[in-house]
């Protein structure tokens, strides 16, 4: 009976639209809107909606809707109910995470697929490569990079003054770190040495980047479905049970997911911290102490030292929709990309801007000579040895994985299990979510 | 129980028609359609669906995680149903005692409950951030124990429960407040005059009095516990840390949501579904029984 | 004429009597001031110091230790607040959902608990026993599909999506038949001996009599739709069919890349709570009345 009911509903409904449709006089001289779901909250909203206006300001044919529609996940989950009732918006951000959902996914139109029909010239070249890496496949980019980042290292300078340390010498080692974190401690200058945001993100997939151990097989997931974790080999291991050692001495405390551990430096109570590039707008906000970046440490040999990855999210197209709307899709992607838009995206909110002339043209500006510690991020991207361990990371079911790698690393730094154990059982886990997706979505 | 009953063909089913046409559509259809979901293996987009029996079901029973979740939403539940319950009806008793202020302490002890669960939960983030929460703060001044949430997870369990029972202390208190009310107060002062102290004229006269009350606030809360609460949990903890406040339905919302597996949320639809209305049905056998209406 | 059956006072009274006797305590009614201050103290201290918070600067509001007075900043942090979420719109169209969810839901649900209690029809426990189910199925499960029904009627971005997929909870109804099982047979008997129908018996008889639950349940349900978030935050595909639930949790961010405006989040959180409960403390007197009456 239900099912009756929908297809007298929908008829009813179609009917009606088409006598809608119908009544409606002439081509009107109205803009065509570009439907465009985010999930920026806060300032970054207001971010977004200024580049849009500029958009929107810039030419008289389309203008861009931008809406927020909750955070990443919740973002995802109405793109993808609405795609089901084909109410699809034309864009959508996606975080990281969830690039291989989309890519597998068959409900969006590829970045460079979108161009080439709508015969737009992209110097794809230009983009660099650690962003347009994680974003491409076979070489071609499928969704444009919007607010990516990378974890750096931040240091509280009027800190490092009261503990004897030289403020402008950020730690470059582990070993400097627990060293400079002990001074910090024991001269009362800070509660404690350090703190993480993101953990997975920063401690687990950017470390073993970074020192160019693989995250998981198959070249990190990009070569096939059937990947399974490495996580818990012997640089895994390490690193947390020192972490774990290191939160029983105070050199380390765990502030949360996510960015809730932010207010431990910005409070002054850790001296160092690792966490988004992003971050650096609002520390400059909010921060009451002089501070600086460096990148993140390492352990050095016996491990060669590669780049970091990004973090972020990309915006991707939805299929299914008429090409003159396309048309307007395609032209505001390009107008994001280019170098002025790129620069002023950078400026104002502190995420990367992602391609090289942008960069140069920011080098030259002497922006970052006045800022240098957004230069930072981009040193550690780009001015390492890029290997196929440090191309970024795509699994499927990945946001679940990562929520079970951080509870997890909640059970080793609370003590609970062991830094074998509980990589161990992480792992387990995780290969069986991959396990799951690579059957839901058998080619 | 003989009831007078109005013998009409026609009229009842137009008086349950709107209702019932409300909920078949916006309930039963959808509901029918997720629970379907159970015996599939669906990709998040929907282009792709496969008929895997019951390996979704099977899959559940199997991992020892699926079950740690269903005794932590017992803990849940009845911690929160105890603490709201209780705490109003005791709440309920002061505020009905024959004081001056009544009614401003009436108002005060009820308005939290017109917070969204999710608004009371940043609140009491904000409160017990172990950064720059002030519960936290005064606590250090008493004990050096670390209630740092973000690693225990027994003072996350607590956490949460205390921010939901909270939220809905309210409710219970204006139901427990007008129950008291309609107690005789012939009764209450026979029971004085002979002599009842305060707590014994609780336990034998009021708290009877007042059972169906009791019976109808504590089937409502444990429901809500089971299932309204994931807004709290979303809001403050996300499950963490390690899957300590992780309850059946906030893993029913997290495999379904941000894991998109739809066929494992609508196979922990199914036994949550199960589990509650189960539990209901026994408290309406048993607890029923004690309740006396007329 | 009261909820308490006379055969059951009688025996609450024997139990008393058989009780020891005992001393009145004589300064009992300061100590009865002293608790219920203490703990309407910890009950609304949340909301208090939600309200300080909303009156400083994001500097006074990381300060260790924390500040317990309100500060100054109180119009600055309101006006910054409502403009960034769009205020205005969002409490008009969270009103609007409130109050068309609480009358929508008291009408249909009176109706059928009058029809599940007076009447004997075929289906009778049936219908009773689908709606009470209702009460068991949590939100995430349904959401979904639920969109996609209202996406096939057309009502994505409307009002109507917004309320009637609402409506369809058993709380009120069980609220109802609880309430008319407590009504002494003797008054139908008499509306039937009388010559009513049954529709002017619940016209003239039950409805008068219900006033009280009717208030309670207004208040009820008009938190439950002032407080909804996931629905809305599914259906709603503009600015203009916002709710301020999800305005509120627009101005704080958990891309975890950005530092929470604590002070402007609860100077959003202060403006979406005050209407609810305000109802609360506007009604309480027949919300807490009605209940009372309704026992006797």
């Amino acid at each position: 009976m239900p099912y009756v009911m929908t297809r007298w509903c929908s008829a009813a409904t179609t009917l009606l639209l088409v006598g809608a449709l119908l009544s409606v006089p002439g081509p009107a001289f109205a803009k065509t809107e570009i439907q465009f779901w985010h999930a920026m909250t806060g300032q970054l909203n207001e971010s977004v909606n200024a580049l849009v206006k500029q958009f929107n300001e810039s030419q008289a044919e389309y203008e861009v809707k931008p809406l927020q529609k909750g955070n990443y996940t919740e973002t995802l989950t109405a793109a993808i109910a609405a795609y089901r009732q084909r109410q699809a918006p034309h864009i959508v951000q996606v975080f990281e995470v969830g690039t291989q959902t989309m890519m597998l996914s068959g409900a969006v139109l590829p970045v460079y697929q979108l161009m080439k029909e709508q015969e737009i010239a992209v110097d794809w070249k230009d983009f660099i490569a650690p962003v347009v890496g994680y974003y491409s496949k076979d070489g071609n980019l499928y969704s444009m990079p919007f607010n990516s980042s990378t974890p750096i290292l931040y240091y509280n300078k009027d800190a490092f003054t009261k503990a004897g340390l030289d403020p402008s010498k950020p730690p470059q080692t582990w070993k400097q770190v627990e060293e400079y974190s002990k001074k910090l401690m024991s001269s009362g200058a800070a509660k404690c040495g350090f703190s993480t945001g993101w953990p997975s993100w920063v401690q687990l997939e950017n470390m073993l980047a970074l020192h160019d151990q693989p995250f998981a097989t198959k070249r990190n997931g990009f070569d096939g479905l059937d990947a399974q974790l490495q996580i818990n080999q012997e640089l895994g291991v390490k690193h947390l049970a020192q972490l774990a050692a290191w939160q029983k001495e105070g050199v380390f405390s765990y502030g949360g997911r996510r960015g809730d551990a932010d207010p431990k430096f910005l409070s002054g109570e850790c001296g160092m911290y690792m966490q988004s590039s992003a971050l650096i707008g609002g520390f400059t906000k909010g921060a009451t102490f002089k501070w600086g970046t460096g990148q993140l440490p390492a352990y050095g040999t016996p491990y060669k030292r590669a780049t970091s990855i990004i973090g972020g999210a990309t915006l991707w197209v939805m299929k299914g929709k008429p090409a003159a709307e396309n048309r307007g899709t395609a032209r505001f992607l390009k107008f994001i990309s280019d170098t002025n838009q790129q620069m002023w995206w950078h400026v104002t909110t502190g995420y990367l801007a992602i391609s090289n002339s942008a960069v140069k043209n920011l080098e030259t500006g002497y922006h970052f000579k006045k800022n240098p510690d957004q230069y930072t991020a981009f040193a550690q991207l780009t001015k390492g040895t890029a290997t196929p361990n440090s191309q970024g990371i795509r699994l499927g079911n990945f946001t679940q994985i990562r929520d079970v790698i951080e509870a997890e690393m909640e059970n080793i730094l609370g003590g609970k299990k062991t830094a074998k154990q509980g990589l161990d059982d992480a792992v387990a886990k995780s290969n069986d979510m991959l396990k799951e997706f690579a059957a839901a979505n058998k080619q | 129980m003989q009831r007078t009953v109005f013998r009409n063909r026609w009229l009842p089913y137009a008086l349950v028609a709107p209702q019932m046409a409300v909920t078949v559509i916006f309930f039963v259809w959808p509901a029918l359609t997720s629970l379907q979901l159970a015996v599939y293996r669906v990709s998040p987009f929907g282009d792709r669906s496969t008929f895997v029996g019951l390996d979704n079901f099977t899959k559940l029973l199997s991992d020892p995680d699926y079950y740690a979740s269903v005794v932590r939403s017992f803990v849940f539940a009845g911690g929160v149903t105890a603490l709201a319950v209780l705490g109003a009806l005791v709440l309920a008793g002061l505020a009905t005692q024959k004081i001056r202020g009544l009614a401003v302490y009436r108002t005060l002890l009820l308005w939290p409950y017109g917070i969204a669960p999710a608004v009371a939960g940043i609140i009491f983030l904000f409160i017990f951030h172990p950064a720059y929460g002030i519960l936290p703060y005064f606590l250090s001044f008493v004990t050096a124990y670390d209630f740092n949430w973000l690693l225990k997870g027994w003072v996350a369990m607590t956490l949460v429960i205390v921010a939901t029972a909270w939220t809905h202390l309210g409710y219970n208190i204006a139901f427990y407040i007008a129950g008291l009310l309609a107690i005789p107060s012939s009764v209450i002062e026979a029971a004085d005059v002979d002599g009842a102290g305060p707590i014994r004229r609780f336990t034998a006269i009021v708290f009877p009095l007042v059972s169906p009350i009791t019976f109808y606030l504590v089937v409502l809360n444990m429901v809500f516990a089971f299932f309204e609460s994931f807004g709290v949990i979303d809001a403050v903890t996300k499950g963490g840390p390690g899957q300590a406040t992780e309850i059946m339905v906030y893993k029913l919302y997290k495999d379904g949501f941000i894991g998109l597996n739809l066929g494992s949320s609508g196979a922990q639809s199914v036994i949550l579904m199960a589990l509650v209305i189960g539990l209901t049905v026994l408290q309406f056998r048993f607890a029923e029984k004690k309740v006396t209406y007329r | 004429m009261s909820a308490v059956d006379t055969t059951r006072l009688e025996r609450v009274q024997a139990r008393v009597l058989v009780a020891p006797r005992r001393r009145r305590i004589p300064w009992g009614s300061l100590l009865l001031h002293a608790l219920l201050i203490a703990c309407i103290a910890v009950v609304v201290f949340p909301l208090y110091f939600a309200f300080v918070v909303s009156t400083q600067d994001l500097q006074q509001v990381v300060q260790r230790p924390p500040r317990l007075l309100p500060s100054w900043h109180l119009l600055e942090n309101y006006a910054q607040a409502w403009r960034k979420a769009n205020m205005g719109v969002m409490l008009f169209n969270s009103a609007v959902m409130a109050v068309t969810v609480a009358v929508g839901k008291i009408v249909i649900s009176m109706l059928s608990a009058f029809a599940i209690v007076y009447f004997n029809f075929r289906g009778r426990m049936l219908c009773f026993w689908m709606i009470f189910v209702t009460l068991m199925l949590p939100v995430p499960v349904r959401l979904m599909s639920t969109y996609e029904v209202i996406g096939t009627l057309g009502w994505l971005n409307s009002y109507q999506g917004l309320t009637v997929p609402l409506m369809a909870s058993a709380t009120a109804t069980f609220l109802f038949r609880q309430f008319y099982l407590t009504i002494p047979n003797e008054m139908a008997e008499a509306a039937q001996l009388d010559g009513a129908g049954p529709m002017r018996f619940l016209w003239r008889f039950m409805l008068p009599l219900s006033w009280a639950n009717i208030a309670a349940l207004f208040v009820v349900l008009f938190i439950f739709g002032w407080n909804q978030y996931l629905w809305p935050l599914m259906i709603t595909n503009s600015e203009a069919m916002r709710t301020v639930v999800i305005g509120l949790e627009q101005l704080i961010p958990r891309s975890g890349t950005e530092l929470p405006t604590w002070n402007l989040i609860m100077a959003g959180a202060m403006m979406a709570l005050l209407p609810p409960v305000a109802i609360i403390i506007f009604m309480q007197r027949w919300f807490v009345k009605g209940l009372v009456e309704a026992e006797k």
